[in-house]
């Protein structure tokens, strides 16, 4: 007899919700996200034999879509190969380029963001930072992502996406710029002088 | 002696691989003397510690996004059509 994952449909019920969050955040595309949550309810269909039954469902389930992820970002760093040339826009929008005068100092003064427990209870940190995490252009986010969400090494990016791990902290560096500034800019914290 | 550019930097690739003896003391003493630097450093760390959260938050935040009723009727059609693919 098959380990108990209940019916398609309860899956449907029970993690749709759940999965379709999971894949949202790093793929950030709506379309792309249902197709891979689709996705994902047909292998384990298919796989459902093959359950031990050891991990729950949801564990189960998001393991497959994690790999549908990655096999996604590989297809797409293929046909387009990430380049760290993708820019914010102008010189002006560029946050390494606008934090800093040109003798290496900073442009504008640096906010304490205080206490750190306090500032991730605050629901309002987290609004703003997925407000700006949606702003980082789609490449850079896109690294950011497999690398502090997805908390993948440099090694593994670098093979997935084809790129150095100079290309990697550059992107890394310029993603972190540009959050940190959005950040800075729009969060408005009881901790923040 | 660092600008807040290059020590922005090292703090940014701190978090990917080891600095060298001299990265590390040369960004040590820049630090020593930047306030500014200081708190960039605790806002680098703050993000990745929230960037880690933020996944385990989506995934149990039963407000936000969730499939549509018409996804979720594409999916149920899907997986009554068994094992085949629905492109």
């Amino acid at each position: 007899m098959e380990a108990d994952t209940g019916s398609p449909e309860r899956w449907l019920d029970e993690h749709g919700g759940a999965l379709y969050r999971y894949a949202l955040l790093r793929l950030r595309d709506e379309h792309k996200a249902e197709e891979l949550v689709q996705e994902t309810f047909l292998a384990a269909l298919q796989a459902r034999e093959r359950f031990s039954g050891g991990a729950s469902v949801r564990t189960w389930l998001i393991g497959i879509l994690k790999h549908k992820i990655l096999d996604q970002f590989r297809r797409e760093a293929r046909e387009v190969p990430l380049n760290e040339a993708q820019s914010f826009g102008g010189a002006d929008d560029d946050p390494v380029e606008n934090s800093f005068v040109s003798d290496g100092h900073w442009s504008a003064r640096i906010s304490d963001w205080g206490d750190p427990h306090k500032a991730l209870e605050q629901g309002q940190f987290w609004t703003i930072l997925q407000y700006c995490l949606d702003r980082l252009p789609e490449r850079l986010a896109r690294l950011f992502v497999l690398r502090e969400v997805m908390e993948e090494g440099t090694e593994e990016i670098c093979k997935d996406l084809a790129i150095t791990p100079t290309n990697v902290w550059t992107m890394l560096y310029r993603a972190r710029m540009g959050l940190r500034q959005c950040l800075d800019r729009n969060w408005v914290g009881e901790t923040r002088e | 002696m660092l600008t807040c550019k290059d020590a922005s930097r090292l703090i940014s690739e701190g978090q990917e691989r080891h600095l060298r003896f001299s990265e590390r003391w040369g960004l040590r003493l820049h630090l020593w003397i930047c306030v500014n630097c200081r708190r960039f450093e605790r806002q680098i760390h703050l993000l990745r510690r929230a960037l880690r959260k933020l996944a385990q938050r989506a995934e149990a935040d039963t407000q936000g996004p969730d499939l549509s009723p018409e996804a979720r009727e594409r999916i149920l059609a899907a997986l009554a059509g068994g094992d085949g693919h629905v492109h």
